[in-house]
């Protein structure tokens, strides 16, 4: 029993960090949450998995496409703009909004920008990616130990 | 929620089919689940050219129409499409449905993740019944069975007028 209070704690306290101290997440993240239910028991694990397997395609070909000799900023942007839409749909707000941002610098063909704004990328992404992959743990010990996972309003 | 879509031709008793075209797989999926959410059954399609082919419109429509067993129900009540994709866009499919005389009449939706006012005069100027901003919500989708229409006879006017 003091297990589960202290998983579930653990993922009140871990939820909360997520949305309201860092941004990581956005309503949508809830309204993902909302659709998973007893004939969609995994759906927010099978989207979210979706979206990181889509993303390291992303991010590949962004690093290729800013590698050329002659930059096709047309490539890039359009990539980026598939990753801000993702990003969005699954409520990755910070990884969104620097997709805003990067998408500045390919209307600008601002090489130096781009690349800066493709580390930054990565780096948003794999932040949110190891967040997320942490919740989905902590459910999963929750859920292992017996208990129920608590509801974020 | 309260709509009053006359019964010609709505079926109470079945589910809307809708075709979501989109080119992310993410939001294939998230579709696809709002979509079921409303009792609807869903096609997707990952691309104009592909919704076509379901449709019986595209290139190899002489195929589709033989193996009839592998497409579902053909009449599609609702198409949703993504604005931006490669190759065709939502726009460019739009365009052609309406040209089509067999599929003209079943109501489209266009959503993107830009607002842009250019786009939406342009997509409701060519006949699409909405345009929508993505992501979308359980509610956005229960405002659209209001557009809904059972396809089996050419109908002379909406069903819905609005809501």
């Amino acid at each position: 029993m003091d297990v589960v209070s202290q998983l579930q704690r653990q993922f009140v306290d871990h939820t909360t960090s997520l949305y309201r101290e860092k941004g990581f997440l956005d309503d949508q993240f809830t309204q993902l949450q909302k659709l998973q239910d007893d004939s969609n028991p995994e759906f927010v694990v099978e989207v979210v998995s979706l979206f990181f397997e889509d993303s390291q395609k992303l991010l590949n070909n962004l690093a290729s496409a800013l590698q050329q000799q002659i930059v096709d900023y047309k490539q890039v942007d359009a990539h980026v703009h598939q990753f801000k839409g993702s990003s969005s749909s699954i409520g990755a707000q910070r990884v969104k909004n620097v997709c805003v941002g990067f998408r500045n610098c390919c209307e600008e063909k601002n090489l130096d920008g781009c690349v800066r704004f493709l580390q930054l990328l990565e780096h948003e992404y794999t932040l949110v990616k190891s967040k997320l992959e942490t919740l989905f743990g902590l459910e999963q010990k929750i859920l292992a130990a017996g208990g129920s996972v608590p509801m974020m309003a | 929620m309260d709509c009053s879509s006359s019964t010609m031709g709505l079926d109470y008793e079945e589910s809307p089919h809708v075709l979501a075209v989109d080119d992310s797989l993410v939001d294939r999926k998230l579709i696809e689940s709002l979509l079921k959410n409303s009792n609807c059954i869903v096609t997707t399609a990952e691309n104009g050219q592909r919704a076509l082919e379901l449709l019986g419109l595209g290139d190899r429509q002489h195929i589709i129409n033989k193996k009839k067993k592998k497409k579902k129900d053909s009449k599609v009540n609702l198409i949703i499409t993504d604005y931006c994709m490669p190759g065709m866009t939502g726009y460019e499919l739009l365009k052609k449905l309406k040209e089509s005389s067999d599929l003209k009449e079943i109501p489209v939706v266009i959503v993107s993740s830009e607002n842009v006012p250019t786009r939406i005069k342009k997509c409701m100027k060519e006949g699409a019944q909405e345009f929508m901003l993505k992501p979308l919500q359980q509610s956005d989708i229960k405002k659209l069975r209001c557009h809904m229409t059972k396809f089996s006879k050419p109908t002379n006017g909406k069903l819905c007028m609005g809501s």
